[in-house]
């Protein structure tokens, strides 16, 4: 019996089409390049700069050539701080998103899969919890369980999960009705393995273009908790901490304590909304 | 196109000797602009419509004949060129239109239907302002347009214009849609009208009916047609002319029944010889294959574009290219030797492999009784079946046809166990009872091949693991067990080995439905429920996957449970045949008597609606839409329809599924001398 030849014209992968498109987005490019700046900050920062080193004579110095970004009160170098600020919140912010992803994810294909009461009663739950704004229900845990960052990574990952839950189920709910489902369950498969190995791989471009958005809120977040008051403590030297301790100066005309700061939670959360963008692009 | 071709057309039609052609394609190259690459996507191409003339452009998938129509409006999408070539619609060049001068043109001159026509209507607006607004741009104020739009509503014969009017695009079925776009497209009066599939994804019922509306609008206004399509029937049945497009060339032209009758081009010859013909029979016949597949005009060879999958071929083929060589009486065929296409060598041997013994006498297979399915919609009760009695013997196709609506689906998820029926329902396989599938013993004795390929396989995963998973579950086995049961199987549909690494994405069509009947026979299937497994294939596709089906069966002793709304397909693949209505078993019988007769005054219907290429069998015309199953008429669910009704006692009485003659049963209270019979010759 002959047996039918492969056209050699489908034979390019999915995956290395989507990357060639990805590498020719220029907003995505710039949003990878800043974040791995940051990153590259995060790693080696520390070996370049001192953070802690004070001097308290040179203390509220405006931006020079010794001090690029000015000293704070205590004459510490806001170069120096800005740059290994971005450490705690590159680790904190991305543990947080994964784990609202994780739990966001199981809880979307469950309610996704079950149809009937368990998505009724769950939905009602997930509608609930998403009434409460986030950041008041972050403010919760960490005060009842104490700021640290396992805490700050717990709360922030338990108030992203409805979230998450929300937008599997959907993907879930019309994935449920292919065929290939059918086929699987004329097999004989368990419902885990329809949700986990059938369904969830099919979904998961939803679900990385919903863990880059969850990333730049995660570190919004991250950086307003530490600004609160109720997250990072001193004297790690953090993007929001800096500003929670400096904005007062501000009246007193020392912007340069407070500025640059926010320009690097700024621009950390733009780049990643670029790169968003550009895999949810891509992902259509 | 020679003057002489022109001129013999002029005569044809008195009176438009003077106005321009209609549509007039001459030299057309298209390309699309894929990825920074310029593909070629119809090469040379040539139409000529006379006004009030039709004209059918048949191909299968991917050979441009919607990139065609668009192009005949100047409606390609973005990244589509016109590389050369002049289109003239009604002697105006569309290709150097300015903007206005465009616009104008498809409001007053050109109009389109496309294959959907759920995407064609605006969700959002009532049908009303919807076909009221085009006599808005006729010129028409708003009372004259809404009563013009509610007349012509009337006039595509939908039942009850003034509420239809009144409801949203969503609130319609498929059918009512596509009279309703049609209804827009022939409002007023055009001088050409594109149909790209108008009719793919509607009943057989609901297609003819269509067709028929067109026919008479077109006649009415003298409206010129181009009609996109892949089934030669329907375009035997709608044009007078017809165009082979393959792989962006047009490779065959001519007078419709002369082509159709006696086709010039090998790739024609093939076509036809795919088709399931009337009188053919699976354990007999095997259908002919096309080999290979189908090019684009991007990936076509040198030579001739058809030369690599042409019994004829020979080095001239592959060397030059033919040109469309005219063979009088205004045909012509792009092949060099165009005289001996009709002694094309098959391509499948004929030889159906050696068919089991007649196995009417053994105990059936399946047996169903009393078979009932209630759905429960808020507070109401559907009722989708009702008291289904049938049988399926070992190594026999029950065919089964009926509407959409009518509960085959239903019928087809009971048995596989994904719905459970009415507690009262008894089913049994092997004089086992068939339970729902959580308590089900057997799973492999009960499989299924799904319509749509695309969706069937689970596209995350490799060929592979998709059969090596179904043998791991079906049939219990691993390790080297498993990978060369895998082998065996796939080579019994004929996949390369090759695919088993590759994705669902990288094969056509055709190759994931054989994917899929691989899968479901993993582990010796006894019946497998084919639901419609070729109505989303091309033709040549689809004859290789009947043959395939007829082959594993002969091999396997398996059943099929054959569901098609195609009656030439069903005819071929069946034994016996089932005719659902409204959740009701209408008939059941041996294949050659349902379709002889008598036979059922639906299924009269169901088989006027598609006579075939012949076009030999008068049509039965079915009024109105299926009632719904939440509020079926009283008596005989089909006295509202029936073009049979014989008095009261249809209203009011249900017959029973009678008895007649053979294995065959009619539910009807006419006798069976009175019933029809096919007229065909």
């Amino acid at each position: 019996m002959s047996a039918v030849g492969l056209p050699a014209a489908r034979r390019t992968t999915l995956g290395f089409e989507r990357l060639r498109l990805l590498l020719r987005s220029p907003a995505f490019l710039v949003g990878l390049g800043i974040i791995l700046f940051w990153v590259s900050c995060a790693l080696f920062g520390r070996l370049l700069v001192d953070p802690l080193a004070d001097d308290i004579l040179n203390s509220l110095a405006p931006p020079s050539a010794e001090h690029w970004f000015g000293t704070d009160e205590l004459g510490r170098d806001m170069f120096a701080r800005v740059i290994a600020g971005s450490r705690d919140i590159l680790v904190v912010a991305p543990l947080a998103t994964l784990l609202g992803i994780a739990l966001g994810t199981a809880l979307g294909l469950v309610m996704g899969f079950f149809p009937g009461w368990v998505d009724d009663v769950l939905s009602r739950i997930v509608e609930a919890v998403l009434a409460l704004p986030l950041l008041i229900l972050a403010l919760l845990a960490l005060t009842a369980l104490g700021a640290s960052n396992a805490t700050v990574v717990a709360a922030i990952g338990l108030s992203f999960m409805p979230i998450v839950a929300r937008t599997v189920r959907a993907a879930v709910m019309t994935e449920r009705n292919l065929d290939y489902v059918a086929a699987a369950r004329l097999r004989g498969e368990s419902a885990l393995h329809l949700m986990g190995f059938e369904i969830l791989p099919n979904i998961l471009p939803p679900i990385v273009v919903e863990l880059t958005v969850r990333l730049g809120y995660a570190i919004f977040t991250v950086a307003t908790l530490s600004f609160l008051g109720v997250g990072l403590q001193p004297p790690s030297p953090d993007w929001g901490l800096a500003i929670s301790e400096n904005y007062a100066l501000i009246g007193g005309g020392y912007w340069w304590t407070v500025l640059f700061d926010a320009l690097a939670i700024a621009s950390l959360v733009i780049a990643v909304n670029l790169v968003a963008d550009g895999l949810a692009e891509v992902a259509e | 196109m020679t003057l002489l071709a022109e001129a013999d057309r002029g005569s044809g039609v008195s009176g438009t000797a003077l106005r321009p052609d209609a549509l007039r394609i001459s030299g057309l190259d298209v390309s699309y602009r894929v990825r920074g690459r310029s593909r070629p996507v119809l090469r040379g191409l040539d139409i000529a419509i006379p006004a009030g003339g039709t004209f059918g452009l048949v191909g299968e998938s991917g050979c441009g004949k919607s990139t065609a129509a668009m192009a005949a409006m100047r409606y390609l999408p973005r990244n589509g060129r016109t590389d050369a070539g002049r289109i003239l619609v009604g002697g105006r060049d569309v290709t150097a239109l300015p903007a206005a001068a465009l616009r104008d043109l498809r409001r007053h001159s050109v109009s389109m239907v496309y294959q959907d026509p759920g995407r064609a209507l605006n969700p959002t607006i009532r049908i009303g302002a919807q076909v009221a607004e085009i006599y808005g741009l006729d010129g028409a104020g708003p009372e004259e347009a809404r009563a013009r739009a509610l007349a012509m509503l009337g006039r595509v014969r939908i039942a009850d214009p003034a509420s239809v009017m009144e409801r949203y695009p969503h609130q319609l079925s498929g059918g009512m849609q596509q009279r309703v776009v049609i209804a827009m497209a022939l409002a007023v009066r055009r001088e050409l009208i594109v149909l790209d599939e108008p009719t793919t994804g509607l009943d057989a019922t609901v297609e003819a009916e269509v067709l028929d509306l067109v026919e008479t609008l077109r006649r009415e206004n003298g409206t010129a047609v181009l009609f996109i399509g892949h089934n030669l029937e329907v375009i035997a049945r709608m044009c007078a002319e017809v165009g082979v497009l393959y792989a962006g060339r047009l490779v065959e032209q001519g007078p419709t029944r002369a082509v159709l009758a006696n086709p010039r081009h090998p790739y024609t010859v093939g076509l036809l010889r795919c088709l399931p013909r009337r009188g053919l029979d699976r354990r007999r016949e095997r259908l002919d294959t096309i080999p290979g597949f189908l090019p684009t005009a991007a990936t076509a060879p040198a030579g001739c574009v058809f030369a690599p999958r042409c019994g004829l071929a020979r080095d001239v083929c592959r060397a030059d290219p033919p040109p469309l060589i005219p063979l009088g009486d205004g045909r012509s065929s792009r092949c060099h030797f165009h005289a001996e296409a009709p002694h094309l060598p098959r391509n499948a041997p004929a030889q159906a492999p050696a068919a089991p013994a007649d196995r009417a006498a053994d105990a059936p297979l399946l047996a169903v009784t009393g078979l009932n399915m209630t759905f429960r919609q808020g507070r109401q009760a559907v009722q989708a079946l009702r008291d289904i009695d049938l049988s399926v013997r070992p190594g026999e196709t029950l065919g089964l046809v009926g509407e959409s609506g009518s509960g085959k689906s239903t019928l087809a998820r009971i048995l596989l166990g994904l719905t459970v029926p009415d507690a009262d329902s008894r089913l049994a396989l092997d004089g086992e009872a068939l339970l729902p599938l959580g308590r089900r013993r057997d799973l492999a004795a009960i499989q299924m091949v799904f319509q749509n390929p695309d969706s069937a396989l689970n596209r995350a995963h490799p060929i592979g693991r998709i059969i090596g998973r179904a043998l791991a579950k079906l049939a219990g086995l691993g390790g080297a067990a498993r990978r060369e049961r895998m082998l065996a199987l796939t080579r019994g549909v004929q996949l390369a080995d090759a695919y088993l690494a590759a994705k669902p994405r990288q094969l056509s069509g055709g190759l994931k439905q054989r994917v899929a009947i691989a899968r479901a026979f993993a582990g010796r299937p006894r019946l497998i429920v084919c639901d419609e497994p070729t109505s989303a294939l091309d033709v040549s596709v689809q004859a290789a996957i009947l043959n395939l089906l007829a082959d594993l069966q002969a091999e396997q002793g398996v059943s099929y449970l054959f569901i098609s709304h195609d009656l030439a397909v069903v005819r071929y693949v069946s034994d016996r045949i089932a005719v659902l209505y409204l959740g009701r078993l209408m008939e059941i019988g041996p294949a050659d008597r349902v379709f002889a007769g008598p036979h059922h005054p639906y299924t009269e219907v169901l088989l006027s609606a598609s006579p075939g290429p012949d076009g030999a069998v008068k049509r039965v015309p079915l009024s109105g839409e299926i009632p719904s199953a939440v509020d079926p008429p009283s008596g005989c669910v089909f006295h509202t329809r029936c073009p049979r009704r014989i008095g009261p006692i249809c209203d009011t009485e249900e017959p029973p599924l009678s008895p007649r003659q053979d294995g065959h049963a009619i539910r009807c209270h006419l006798d069976s001398a009175d019933l029809g019979r096919e007229t065909a010759p």
